[in-house]
């Protein structure tokens, strides 16, 4: 019972993360058109700038600044990248996304090496929450959920009722209405991709150190975080937060599940999982949970 | 019937390409060249293949090296099983094989990516591809783990006095069935099959309403590309004799993507020319350079957003300004920019020579570069290569101005012309 409570706990944990990286992705997605290949690489240069800022600084500061940079880094990608891609169409936007991956990663490997670094959990989160029966839970793992809770939670907020926040959901549907009534909507698209971008970098601050900062990291979460929005339904948040829930606690369990069967242990098959359930959706149900279009 | 004059043209390229096939080996001599050019034959019908579905059929796949890796690795079983005597195939007709495999899971999972087009089709064949290759670590007693399945080549009898041991019977037999496999995807875009997928590639609107089922045309089109990336695969496991986890991998089928668009995805031709290009900086210039990557990467990245016909374009950009006799007016303005180019090339080069060099512990941080030496750890490299790079591009952007005016004064008086 245990057990499956804290292997619950860690599973949300986990989905939650995943949803800040999915939530990013799909809010420019919709707005832009545009999948942000290198979505994933702006979470590792998140872990990598908490890496060095927590070195230098602190684990606090770095909790702030990097998603700044990161974000930072992202408007300049919109404005001097893919503003001046976008009149050759979507796939050359995805294929620049696709191109700025590879750059990221070799500059990753570049500046910090091949190996991963030493980015740790700070003292004063390291250490049990509270004890169940036998197991323990890390505080860490609180600071996460407690983290990506509140951000989400500030996003819908600002998304729902601030002006700004309305601006963006109106250009979503109807983006030359919005700049027809003198809204500057490049300006809008350039805050939301960094936004994005921002929120890939802070969940990079908080899964780096609480996994492992590699150059590797990118690779491994971004292929997840695209199942996510596919079996979601293309564009839609709602969407990605089942399916990120989902597929958090379908990994937990699957690693920690010591079943066979024909000989084959779950946790073996656990990085296959998310694809499998990808492809019985598309058979079953192409258009995703809760997406709305069908093609 | 309707009566066809020769198309001489036609003829005149495709003899062309194969005489260049079979004199390739004669015009460049060497062990050096002869490897290249054998992975370069590799590649040109993987990057075709993969066109088929990019260039013809609007479907970005992320996931391409699936049907290429899987066609490798049923051939090596073949291979070896050849070798133990359990059947008789010769060599030759080994690529036949991973066609069909490759074939055979294109069925497979064609009918589970080509159920959605577009970006969401994107997704899911990168999907399958991480799926795959999660399945080929699972299940070390068919795919062989990290270290994968290695095989001999000389197996059975000679074929026809062929024991394919020397590098060079490798290379015609890899020409030869590039060839074939160029003639067969050329001759496909032909059919009524070919044509309706660039159809549902340009609008699968109307596609639908003129009665086809664009679901069916893609997944067609996917299943014809993935035996021709099959027979590719199979061509690399009898050139190698090995085939790894490595073969199915993203970074392969990221790579092929990478080929075909430097080349051209609006034109037939246009991944030939990525192909040659790709193995070029894979092979020649990963010798040389660490940093062969990142030039890769920014390489691509520069026909992304400045040329992204490709390498084919700029190419056949070219053709109505020399046939109307004005290209010597923009041989300068060419000229000045290409050497705007080279003094920009220069500078980059060196910055990221010295970072790498910095980047990598234990060598040491003096640098050989265009015949000088000196020392990445000092300031005054640094600010020379910076100076030279700014300089480049400031002048490389005085000179594309300059081949833009030229350019567009040229193409504006033949307009004029042709509409008078």
């Amino acid at each position: 019972m245990e057990f499956f409570l804290v292997q619950t706990l860690n599973g949300i944990s986990y989905g939650l993360l995943l949803f800040m990286l999915s939530s990013g992705l799909t809010l420019v997605f919709s707005l832009m058109g545009v999948l942000n290949f290198a979505h994933a690489s702006f979470y590792m240069l998140g872990a990598y700038f908490a890496f060095q800022v927590s070195a230098k600084i602190g684990f606090w500061p770095a909790l702030v600044a990097a998603p700044l940079l990161v974000g930072a880094i992202g408007m300049l990608v919109e404005r001097w990248g893919l503003r001046q891609v976008h009149k050759h169409g979507h796939v050359a936007e995805l294929l620049f996304t696709f191109g700025l991956a590879y750059l990221i990663e070799e500059a990753v490997h570049l500046i910090w090496g091949r190996s991963a670094v030493e980015y740790r959990v700070p003292a004063e989160l390291d250490g049990p929450l509270f004890r169940i029966i036998g197991s323990q839970y890390p505080i860490y793992r609180g600071f996460m959920m407690l983290v990506s809770v509140t951000v989400l939670v500030t996003i819908w907020l600002a998304l729902t009722r601030t002006r700004i926040g309305l601006v963006i959901q109106a250009a979503l549907t109807h983006p030359q209405t919005v700049e027809a009534l003198g809204h500057n909507v490049p300006r809008v698209f350039m805050l939301v991709f960094g936004g994005g971008c921002a929120l890939a970098g802070l969940a990079g601050v908080i899964g780096g150190n609480a996994f492992v900062t590699e150059p590797g990291m990118a690779a491994a979460v971004g292929p997840i975080i695209f199942v996510i929005v596919v079996v979601g339904g293309m564009g839609s948040l709602a969407g990605a937060f089942v399916a990120s829930l989902l597929i958090g606690c379908m990994q937990t369990f699957a690693v920690s599940l010591d079943w066979s069967l024909a000989g084959i242990k779950i946790s073996q098959v656990a990085p296959v999982l998310p694809y499998l359930l990808m492809v019985l959706l598309l058979i079953f149900r192409p258009k995703g949970l809760m997406g709305t279009r069908e093609g | 019937m309707t009566y066809q004059p020769l198309n001489l043209g036609r003829w005149i390229i495709w003899g062309g390409a194969a005489l260049l096939f079979a004199a390739a080996p004669h015009l460049f001599p060497g062990g050096f060249a002869l490897t290249m050019l054998t992975q370069m034959g590799v590649m040109i019908l993987f990057a075709l293949s993969y066109n088929m579905l990019l260039g013809q059929g609007g479907m970005l796949s992320f996931g391409h090296a699936v049907y290429s890796g899987l066609g490798a690795y049923v051939t090596v079983h073949a291979l070896n099983q050849i070798g133990a005597g359990t059947f008789y195939l010769p060599v030759p007709l080994l690529p036949l094989v991973g066609g069909i495999a490759g074939l055979a899971f294109g069925l497979l999972f064609g009918y589970v990516t080509t159920k959605r087009a577009g970006t969401t089709f994107a997704l899911i064949s990168l999907g399958i591809g991480e799926m795959v290759f999660a399945c080929v670590l699972m299940f070390p007693g068919f795919f062989g783990g990290e270290a994968g399945i290695s095989t001999n080549r000389m197996v059975g009898q000679p074929f026809l006095g062929l024991t394919f041991g020397p590098g060079i019977q490798v290379y015609y037999l890899v020409a030869l069935w590039c060839f074939l496999g160029m003639a067969g995807m050329f001759a496909l875009t032909q059919t009524p099959l070919g044509r309706m997928a660039n159809a549902v590639r340009d609008n699968p609107e109307r596609a639908e309403f003129v009665g086809y089922n664009t679901r069916h045309v893609r997944f067609l089109q996917l299943v014809l590309s993935s035996f021709f990336a099959g027979v590719s695969g199979a061509l690399s496991c009898i050139n190698f004799e090995i085939v790894s986890a490595e073969n199915v991998s993203a970074i392969r089928s990221g790579g092929v993507l990478l080929a075909t668009f430097i080349g051209g995805v609006p034109f037939f031709f246009g991944p030939v020319i990525g192909a040659i290009v790709f193995v070029f900086f894979i092979v020649a210039l990963s010798g040389f350079t660490k940093a062969w990557l990142l030039y890769l990467g920014l390489f691509f990245v520069l026909i992304v957003v400045y040329a992204p016909g490709g390498i084919a374009s700029l190419i056949l950009m070219q053709f109505p300004v020399i046939r109307a006799g004005r290209w010597r007016e923009l041989a300068l303005p060419y000229a000045l920019a290409a050497l705007a180019g080279l003094v920009a090339l220069a500078g980059l080069i060196g910055l990221v020579e010295m970072v790498y060099r910095l980047s990598d512990q234990g060598v040491s941080t003096v640098l050989q570069l265009l015949g000088m030496s000196f020392d990445a750890r000092s300031a005054p490299p640094w600010i020379a290569f910076g100076a030279i790079l700014a300089a480049g591009l400031a002048s490389l952007r005085a000179a594309a101005r300059r081949v833009g005016e030229r350019w567009g004064a040229i193409q504006l008086e033949l307009q004029a012309q042709a509409a008078a």
